[in-house]
């Protein structure tokens, strides 16, 4: 096309993109990229990269006097312990449909913030809860145990007292 | 002029300016004259920085207060209360753990007005959330989100958000057993779309709502971390971002033409009143605009001025009468119901029921079907079906009117009783019934997300609302039914919520019927 064939264009009509202002453009665009990128970089500082949580681990004593099937719940502290005629195992108390703490009863595990029921091996019987309480693993013998609620183990995993 | 007279005459100048030095500055404030002449009242508009978010004329449409029953400025008005009110409170507050519950104590007992001022932006909080959620409503009843107002009906969308977002961050800050129970929830809502990626067995590498909780509360427990990121947002970020919001959406009123009205209004309306004083006596005779190179039509395009008011005085006085009622309302709450404050965090034993303030009850109640559809996708559709309102009805019908076009107030009246049925009925069958998980325990919790009682309501809604478009044959009438069912779900889900859960969020007519523990 020449350029006496393009239609005259007004000042208020300019042409869509002239060849001068490809150059700029691509400036324009770069920069907007450039910071773009630097945003989306800065935003790795929240994410923190050392977590300020208390320790996972912690001793435990059972009573010697625990029947089996009762939960034992050490103070302050969101999981019970269980010790039957195959061994100990520790339940999680904490929800896993939101995070409640749920209240151990002689059947089960209630959560009191919307209802979920657990049975004592932590299967989820009711409610919106979506997957079953997770076991802890547990280690030591003789009374004294460990309990880490950072490592998880399938459910019936038992420590031989 | 001898070099004795030159001095005296500028010590005279000099006591002269002196004298006149106040009214001189008061004339500097102030660049014209009291507002008596049109001319002055526009001016008194426009050369005020901000007071120039306003147009310098109003249109009597406007005026009239079954037009907007003055719900916009309520909330604006309740969120200027906040911030002052706020800022009065940061001269105590402490966010660390512990020391939080302390320093809020120290407000209620101690500091002279604290119990007061706490009241004060409890309430006008409470206050800008109704006011926000009617002043929706009011926009969608008539229809005023259609164009050229379609993206500011966006903008509020986002600005309900952002103020839902400053009531939650607001509640965790005393950091009792309501704000930590409240705290962990909300963290692990931001957490249950692991509900979808577990049930995909993708969680291990893209475990988007692992990431989401971890940036909520800088840590894997709800701690010092969590509350000094949740009093960034509630103090600065939400606030900064409200007032962005706010700042476009005024400016976007005023830009599309003030508030919506009919297309018929003037007729409607009548003649001016026979003392208004005539528009154009004292303009200029010629107009500079920059719409004279601007393509497309401006609002003011077609508008005549001739039924429109100075906004100074008449839309100014109105505005400070609905600021002084909400400032009036506050206040009376205040002096009749303190702020609740419960017991020190304690984070072994929830609260049993653990309960939401009473705006995110209806949510608590569908977050106890399942915690992704109810905390993140029912919320989401909704609030997507919300944005696209104006992008599909396109219609013309009853702009401006309240529950204009087809359909009408009939139509409302049959969309309140369906969505209020719908929602007792499919509340009353889940208390009765149970839901799948009782009767088919080994049930994929995938089949539960998707199909449970909060989803089933959303697509009875939806259905009901798709019935309506065919049936009215308008797109407008589906919107109306779909709104207004939704908006009875939401009062009955907060109702019920609210009134009839107690412990183990099990169903109860009454809290005397609650077991004593």
């Amino acid at each position: 096309m020449t350029a006496e064939a393009r239609a005259p264009r007004s000042r208020l009509d300019p042409e869509p993109v002239t060849r001068r202002d490809v150059l700029g453009l691509a400036a324009l665009w770069s920069a907007i990229t450039a910071l773009g990128f630097g945003l989306i970089g800065s935003l790795r500082l929240p994410r923190a990269a050392v977590l300020s949580s208390p320790s996972k681990k912690f001793r435990v004593t059972l009573p010697d006097s625990l029947p089996a099937g009762q939960a034992f719940v050490p103070p302050g502290r969101a999981v019970a312990l269980f010790r039957d005629a195959a061994g100990v195992y520790a339940v999680s108390l904490i929800c896993t449909h939101l995070g409640c703490v749920v209240k151990s009863t002689p059947t089960g595990f209630e959560c009191p913030c919307h209802g979920s029921r657990f049975t004592l091996d932590g299967t989820v019987a009711r409610g919106p809860a979506p997957q079953p309480l997770p076991w802890h693993k547990v280690t030591g013998g003789g009374g004294e145990y460990v309990v880490d609620e950072g490592a998880n183990v399938p459910q019936g995993t038992r420590l031989q007292a | 002029m001898s070099e004795q007279e030159r001095s005296s005459s500028a010590l005279r100048e000099f006591a002269r300016n002196l004298r006149q030095a106040p009214r001189r500055f008061l004339e500097t404030v102030f660049r014209h004259g009291p507002p008596r002449t049109d001319r002055t009242r526009s001016t008194f508009v426009f050369g005020n920085v901000f007071l120039h978010l306003h147009a310098a004329r109003t249109h009597r449409w406007s005026l009239r207060w079954t037009t907007t029953l003055g719900l916009g400025l309520v909330t604006a008005a309740a969120f200027v209360i906040t911030l002052v009110t706020g800022v009065l409170l940061m001269f105590y507050y402490k966010p660390y753990p512990d020391v939080a519950y302390q320093s809020i104590k120290d407000i209620h007992f101690v500091v002279p007005t604290g119990l007061f001022m706490r009241n004060v932006h409890r309430w006008a909080a409470n206050v800008m959330v109704v006011a926000v959620i009617l002043h929706m409503a009011r926009v969608f009843y008539t229809a005023a989100y259609r164009a050229p107002r379609e993206f500011n009906w966006v903008i509020g969308m986002g600005l309900l958000v952002t103020t839902l977002g400053l009531s939650f961050t607001g509640y965790l800050l005393p950091w009792d057993q309501l704000a930590y129970w409240a705290i962990t929830i909300g963290a692990n809502i931001a957490q249950s779309p692991r509900e979808i990626t577990d049930a995909l067995g993708i969680t291990d590498w893209a475990d988007i709502g692992g990431l989401q909780r971890q940036l909520l509360l800088g840590s894997d427990v709800v701690g010092e971390e969590a509350l000094i990121r949740f009093y960034l947002l509630h103090v600065m970020l939400l606030p900064l971002l409200l007032v962005a919001l706010l700042a476009v959406h005024f400016w976007r009123v005023r830009k599309d033409g003030g508030l919506a009205r009919p297309a018929d209004a003037d007729r409607r309306l009548g003649p001016p009143p026979a003392d208004a004083y005539p528009v154009f006596t004292e303009a200029p005779r010629k107009t500079y605009q920059l719409a004279a190179v601007v393509r497309g039509r401006t609002a003011a395009v077609g508008n005549g001025p001739e039924q429109t008011v100075p906004s100074m005085p008449h839309l100014f006085y109105a505005e400070l009468g609905v600021f002084m009622l909400t400032t009036l309302i506050c206040l009376a709450l205040s002096l009749w119901i303190d702020a609740p404050l419960k017991e020190l965090a304690n984070p072994n034993v929830p609260e049993n029921p653990a309960k939401a303030p009473w705006y995110f009850l209806g949510l608590q109640e569908c977050v106890s079907f399942s915690a992704f559809m109810g905390g993140v996708g029912i919320p989401l559709i909704v609030l997507a079906g919300l944005g696209l309102i104006p992008y599909l009805d396109r219609e013309e019908r009853g702009t401006g009117v309240w529950c204009g076009g087809p359909g009408g107030w009939p139509l409302v009246r049959w969309a309140t009783l369906f969505g209020l049925a719908a929602a007792i009925g499919v509340e009353a069958f889940a208390i009765r019934c149970g839901w799948l998980r009782e009767w088919f325990p080994d049930i994929p919790q995938l089949v539960i997300t998707f199909v449970n009682p909060g989803t089933l309501l959303a697509a009875l809604y939806a259905l009901f609302s798709l019935f309506v478009v065919r049936k009215q044959n308008s797109v407008r009438a589906g919107a109306l039914a779909l709104f207004t069912c939704f908006l009875c779900g939401f009062v009955v889900l907060t109702i019920i919520g609210t009134y009839f859960r107690g412990p183990n969020w099990e169903f109860f007519w009454s809290p005397a019927d609650w077991p004593k523990h």
